[in-house]
């Protein structure tokens, strides 16, 4: 029932003004896997709307080909693809109630009543709107009308599922909440899924697969995890998580130099005398008064609950932000406190400089 | 160029993908061609035409002739001073009703647009009442028998009547978007209220202004009625003008050339609202109307203005009532008996026209009204190419007086292969066209400040271009159809000036026997033709708006942010 979906050699140019031109996808090529949820991440105007667009139909790509399974749908009408697709606004219609939002899709396929209503009455059961059949859109809280828009999808059991940053319009408990519930309906139906969205958060837990773009071209793809722990570029570890750049250079297989101090390292696998960049991230540094590779000051302090957040002066190597675990026990550094910082070196990750 | 046939071969087999849309689009584009276009461009030819050969005949007599000169000045003069009245009182009652705290606002609004539903020289007919040669004031109670309405006064004052209510809609739309925050902050930083008037409030609906000025110049040159009835033999007026070249003296040259001549101005003012002041108009769509009530005013000139509203609306409900009476009283000026005779001579000898008035209304109703909406759908949500050229043409006929269209509409097709006259269909299609430009700009309008992705979700889901507009534009749009639909009915029951060119024997309008009847000076018969007219427009609104909302559930929208 549902479908690989694979792009191949993709592209959209838009006219833009005064006679120039937008790339706003530029040669993408992805496969996703059947049954898989893959997420399209980056910054605002990076082309993930656009890319969506043109796998939903709505948009003629400029060039390159798009198939599910091993139909090409190029020349297909979005109304023949047999995707689904959420849209950011939800698109409800407001002139039809919560059933017939639902059941919209199903009377077009000229489906009987009676199926009709045992399939909208399932997913509005699975979406928790049971008792909400007969109401109006409009008298519908933003969470609950944004599971009308999920309902009005799943209930086509379509090949494809396609989510335009669905999440964006909640507030931060319910987006939250209904992540888990888009994740958990997703793998109960085992449908495809492309999901869009510029939030990495959301990204990194609802993802099998999480492809980053930027400026119209895949930056980078991978498990939320492979992302994080070893990004292929400086937009990427900015993008996903934060992340101090460390200048450095290779001294052998073991060891990089950095501003003199010599830190160890799995394999920076590249001949000595090179240039690199390190990623350290601020949870992989354990700062202690005494012992630690790197010296420096506290700049600023910020006690975030769960975390302390710190602005750390590093001698000779420039400013690192530092996360340190559960400070309501451990206490705080005041700022000003000189301090040593020791990076674990299992989390460092290095890119060219 | 090759970028741009490109870009039109690739739109097209977008469009292709829905083909029966596609085939729609390419009738509609026909038909505005062969319905808006060609009959206009007949009429220019023919204005460069006598009896069949090129000649400059009709421009020369047109500039050698009085006659025809000062039908151009009578026409234009009538018009700017129509308009600049009809602005000022329009702008009046827009004010005091909108802005001010005073009683009866609503009642005031429904009798002051009165005129908008009835055939527009219903108010000749009511001013020879009053003030023709055996009227109610001048004879009765003046007792003058020298004193003539015919002229120059009696049409600017029939068309004031006609006109100001067009001009009020308008600017009340204009007034209720701006906020009175805006005179608040003046009036806060120490601006005195007529400073506040003259540097806040009024150059903001300033645009506005000439907006509604524009459109009452257009209306007063393209009259027909109301000089017909009201100009006299000594103050010849454009539009009656060339219908008597065409009907009296079987001159289709100088008709046509005196066409062109009503064409021009009224073109003009067109493109200035259009493409000039459309762009400067501080209105927005989404803002909501604001009902706090204006400080800018004393208490004393507060209820000037509003003695003034309320004696227009009165001289409203007296022209009216006035009509009423007449079509139940026997001769008026000599005889004030109460009589049905009017009213048997509208249903046995004019049923015919009834009946025949009543079948083009209601076929040409739902026809404009979808036709208005399919054209917004496609002209907002599709790109094709010549989507402006198809917009423009559409629109095109609102700036093109009744009298040119008629005429061109005889010289187009009164001839094989588009043999028409005579016929039902020339009616019908004669209104459709010339009443859809309102539907489709409230149907742009309403569709603009709807989020695309509604129609895209249908898409999505499995709807085809035309399932889509069915299903859930047309929904959406329903305020805007229900206009649309209001405004083609009230037109097909009350138009003339093209009309008259196209009835027949097989084919007649009560307004047309309305006209008749008062030329032969049978005013009784005219009156109540009248109140039939403005009876069933009555009850048409409200039918349509039934059907309208009870097909349409919920016309309330959610907006998505
Ligand atoms: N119809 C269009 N015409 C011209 N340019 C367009 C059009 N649609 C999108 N663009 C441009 O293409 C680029 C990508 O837009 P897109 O909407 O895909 O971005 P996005 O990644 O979805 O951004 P966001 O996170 O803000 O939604 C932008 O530069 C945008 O301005
Ligand atoms: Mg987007």
């Amino acid at each position: 029932m549902t479908d690989s979906i694979t792009i191949r050699g993709l592209n959209k140019i838009f006219a833009g003004p005064e006679g120039g031109t937008v790339a706003a996808v530029r040669d993408v090529d992805l496969e996703i896997g059947a049954g898989r949820l893959v997420t399209l991440l980056g910054p605002s105007g990076c082309g993930k709307t656009t890319l969506l667009r043109m796998i939903a139909g709505f948009e003629e790509p400029t060039s390159g080909d798009i198939l599910f399974g091993d139909r090409r749908m190029n020349e297909v009408p979005p109304n023949r693809r047999d995707t689904a697709m959420v849209f950011q606004s939800y698109a409800i219609f407001p002139h039809l109630d919560v059933f017939e939002n639902v059941a919209f899709g199903l009377r077009l396929r000229k489906l009987d009543g009676a199926e009709i209503e045992t399939r909208v009455n399932r997913v509005l059961g699975l979406t928790g709107l049971s008792g909400y059949a007969r109401r109006s859109p409009n008298q519908l809280s933003g969470g609950q009308q944004q599971r009308v828009a999920l309902a009005r999808s799943i209930v086509m059991e379509p090949r494809v599922l396609l989510f335009d940053e669905p999440l964006s319009n909640l507030d931060a408990k319910l987006r939250e909440q209904m992540r888990v519930e888009i994740r958990e309906l997703q793998q109960r139906v085992g449908i495809t899924a492309v999901y869009v969205t510029h939030d990495q958060v959301e990204a990194m837990s609802i993802s099998d697969e999480i492809v980053i773009m930027n400026a119209g071209a895949v930056e980078q793809r991978g498990s939320p995890h492979a992302i994080y722990a070893r990004p292929a570029s400086r937009f990427v570890a900015d993008f996903i998580g934060k992340a101090n750049f460390v200048a450095a250079t290779v001294v052998d297989a073991g060891h990089v130099d950095v501003a003199g101090h010599r830190l160890a390292l799995p394999d920076p696998g590249r001949p000595a005398g090179t240039a690199v960049t390190l990623v350290v991230r601020p949870e992989a540094v354990h700062l202690s008064v005494d012992a630690g590779l790197f010296a420096g000051t506290v700049r600023r302090v910020m006690f975030l609950g769960n975390i302390a957040e710190y602005l750390i002066g590093v001698d000779g190597v420039g400013d690192w932000l530092v996360d340190a675990p559960n400070p309501a026990e451990t206490g705080l550094f005041e700022v000003g406190a000189r301090i040593r910082l020791e990076p674990s070196p299992s989390s460092v990750h290095v890119l060219p400089a | 160029m090759a970028a741009v046939t490109r870009d039109a071969r690739a739109e097209l087999r977008l469009l292709a993908r829905d083909p029966l849309l596609l085939v729609l689009l390419a009738a509609i584009a026909v038909a505005i061609v062969v319905f808006v276009v060609y009959p206009l461009l007949r009429v220019l030819i023919a204005s460069f035409q006598v009896d069949g050969v090129w000649s400059l005949e009709g421009w020369t007599e047109l500039a050698d002739r009085r006659l025809y000169r000062s039908a151009l000045l009578n026409s234009l003069g009538v018009g700017a001073l129509v308009g600049v009245l009809g602005v000022v009182l329009g702008y009046l009652c827009a004010f005091v009703l909108t802005r001010l705290d005073v009683p009866g606002k609503t009642f005031l609004h429904y009798v002051t647009i009165l005129p908008i539903v009835s055939p527009p020289f219903v108010s000749a007919v009511s001013i020879l009442f009053l003030f023709g040669f055996n009227g109610l004031v001048t004879r009765q109670f003046l007792g003058l028998d020298d004193f003539s309405i015919y002229g120059f006064h009696g049409v600017v004052l029939s068309q004031v009547f006609t006109f100001a209510p067009i001009a009020y809609l308008s600017l009340r739309g204009v007034l209720a978007s701006i906020s009175p925050t805006l005179e608040d902050a003046a009036l806060n930083v120490g601006a005195t209220r007529w400073q506040t008037f003259w540097k806040v409030s009024l150059p903001l609906s300033l645009p506005g202004i000439a907006g509604a000025f524009l459109i009452v110049f257009i209306e007063s040159m393209a009259d027909f009625g109301n000089p017909l009835v009201l100009a006299g033999a000594t103050f010849p007026m454009l539009a009656p003008q060339a219908y008597l070249e065409i009907t009296g003296s079987f001159n289709l040259s100088r008709g046509a050339t005196l066409a062109i001549v009503l064409l021009i101005p009224s073109l003009s003012a067109f493109a200035i609202q259009r493409w000039y002041l459309a762009k400067r108009q501080y209105i927005t769509v989404t803002g909501k109307p604001t009902a706090s009530s204006s400080k800018i005013v004393s208490p004393a000139v507060k209820w000037l203005l509003y003695g003034i509203v309320v004696a227009f609306a009165a001289l409203v409900a007296a022209f009216y009532a006035v009509i009423l009476v007449g079509a139940f009283t026997k001769v008026w000026g000599f005889n004030y008996a109460p009589t049905l005779a009017h009213f048997a001579y509208v249903f046995d000898v004019g049923l015919q026209s009834v009946k025949d008035t009543l079948i083009v209304a209601i076929v040409t109703t739902p026809v404009s009204g979808l036709l208005g909406m399919l054209v917004a759908f496609l002209v907002v949500r599709r790109t094709f190419p010549g989507r402006t050229a198809l917009e423009f043409g559409a629109i095109l006929p609102f700036a093109v007086p009744g009298t040119v269209v008629g005429i061109g509409y005889i010289l187009a097709f009164n001839a094989p292969p588009l043999l028409l006259t005579g016929s039902l269909a020339v009616l019908v299609l004669c209104f459709v066209f010339r009443y859809v430009p309102v539907g489709i700009q409230s149907g742009i309008a309403v569709l603009r400040q709807i989020d695309p992705s509604i129609e895209e979700a249908a898409q999505n889901l499995g709807a085809d271009g035309l399932t889509t507009f069915r299903k859930v534009t047309l929904p959406l749009i329903a305020p805007a159809f229900f206009s649309g639909l209001v405004y083609a009915f009230v037109r097909a029951m009350t138009a003339i000036s093209a009309a008259i060119f196209l009835v027949s024997a097989n084919w007649n309008l009560m307004t047309v026997q309305i006209l008749n009847q008062v030329g032969s000076g049978r005013l009784g018969v005219s009156a109540a033709f009248s109140v039939v007219v403005i009876v069933v427009v009555l009850i048409a609104i409200g039918v349509i708006g039934l059907v309208v909302d009870r097909w349409s559930r919920h016309t309330t929208m959610v907006r998505h942010p």
